[in-house]
């Protein structure tokens, strides 16, 4: 199809201006910072339990989170996604919260397992936070005990989704309007 | 029987040493490679503990295991000793009372019992007198109650 902008760059000549029709993308700023950011979600080293094995998995040669963008770091200052990757004992809870703390926004969290999701097998525990939601606002929960590296690699995907959508929408979304 | 034998030999060395009233029963409890299992008066054990380990004929000189047992009328503290001299294994417990809740410690004699001893009074609220850091190991520090006691009260109750 024929398209007939008018670029208004008038001090590039005729083919140039052809060429650039095939070559720019209009958008808005924040598109353009979702795109990126969906495309570099860097997760916090953090493992809390069994769901730890299989992130370690996921960030090994035979899954190969990299090739998504995720690479883990090992400070807080230069992650953008927490995975609680595990069991959240109600002492490790205010040591989670500071690690989040700490994290620069945009900073989101994935809820890995059904431990970290409502409390998992040890929901009756004495010692066991029911879902790590109580203590960080959660962007995505993936089910599972434990959820395999393709689960977790799905609920990147959905992360990446949901950072696009709510760039698009100019909004949160969050389970409980967090 | 040779595991029998061994705990004849072993109560009336204990008896002998300590008088008739330190061992209360004794019996072989099959399912822990056949050791004898000897409930001893709660105020002697520190005293027992040490004539196990540097008595020669026995020597039991490794602390495999230590913790409390909790039951509706009184409360337990079991001790599993090892000796990999002679390769014999004695299991011992004290009783303990519920509402005040006190045994010797073994630190002393065993190094290895001190953070055994503290996860215990931190489950359990045992009070293991004349242990040098009492505090607890597992729970933080600042929380309420002893939970793997019958009559503990969680405070949440769970979904």
């Amino acid at each position: 199809m024929e398209m007939n902008l008018d670029l208004g760059l008038e001090a590039v000549d005729r083919i140039t201006e052809e060429q650039l029709k095939k070559n720019v993308l209009f958008t808005t700023l924040e598109d353009v910072l979702a795109w990126a950011r969906s495309n570099s979600t860097w997760p916090l080293t953090f493992g809390l339990a069994c769901c730890a094995i299989e992130m370690m998995a996921t960030s090994g040669s035979h899954f190969d989170a990299d090739r998504f963008g995720i690479f883990f770091r090992n400070s807080p200052r230069q992650a953008d996604v927490m995975i609680v990757s595990g069991t959240v004992t109600k002492k490790m809870a205010p040591l989670l919260r500071r690690l989040y703390d700490q994290m620069a926004e945009p900073r989101w969290v994935i809820a890995m397992g059904s431990c970290a999701t409502a409390g998992g097998p040890y929901v009756r525990s004495y010692s066991v936070v029911k879902g790590v939601d109580q203590i960080v606002p959660v962007d995505v929960y993936i089910p599972g005990c434990p959820p395999s590296p393709v689960a977790l690699i799905y609920g990147f995907q959905k992360l990446r989704a949901k950072i696009r959508y709510e760039a698009r929408a100019r909004k949160r979304v969050m389970a409980h309007g967090g | 029987m040779a595991d029998e034998q061994f705990m004849t030999r072993l109560v009336a060395a204990l008896r002998q040493a300590f008088g008739e009233t330190v061992v209360l029963e004794a019996q072989v409890n099959p399912s822990m490679y056949g050791a004898p299992l000897l409930y001893v008066q709660t105020e002697r054990i520190a005293d027992v503990a040490r004539y196990l380990r540097d008595e020669p004929s026995l020597r039991l000189d490794f602390l495999n295991d230590l913790h409390g047992i909790d039951f509706p009328d009184r409360m337990e503290v079991f001790y599993f000793l090892q000796s990999h001299q002679h390769g014999h294994f004695v299991a011992l417990k004290v009783r303990v009372d519920r509402e005040n809740p006190h045994v010797p410690t073994i630190t002393g004699i065993y190094p290895a019992a001190d953070w055994q001893e503290r996860e215990t009074y931190d489950h359990f609220g045992i009070i293991f007198d004349g242990h040098p850091n009492l505090r607890r190991i597992l729970l933080p520090d600042d929380w309420v109650g002893h939970p793997l006691r019958k009559d503990y009260v969680p405070h949440d109750e769970g979904v």
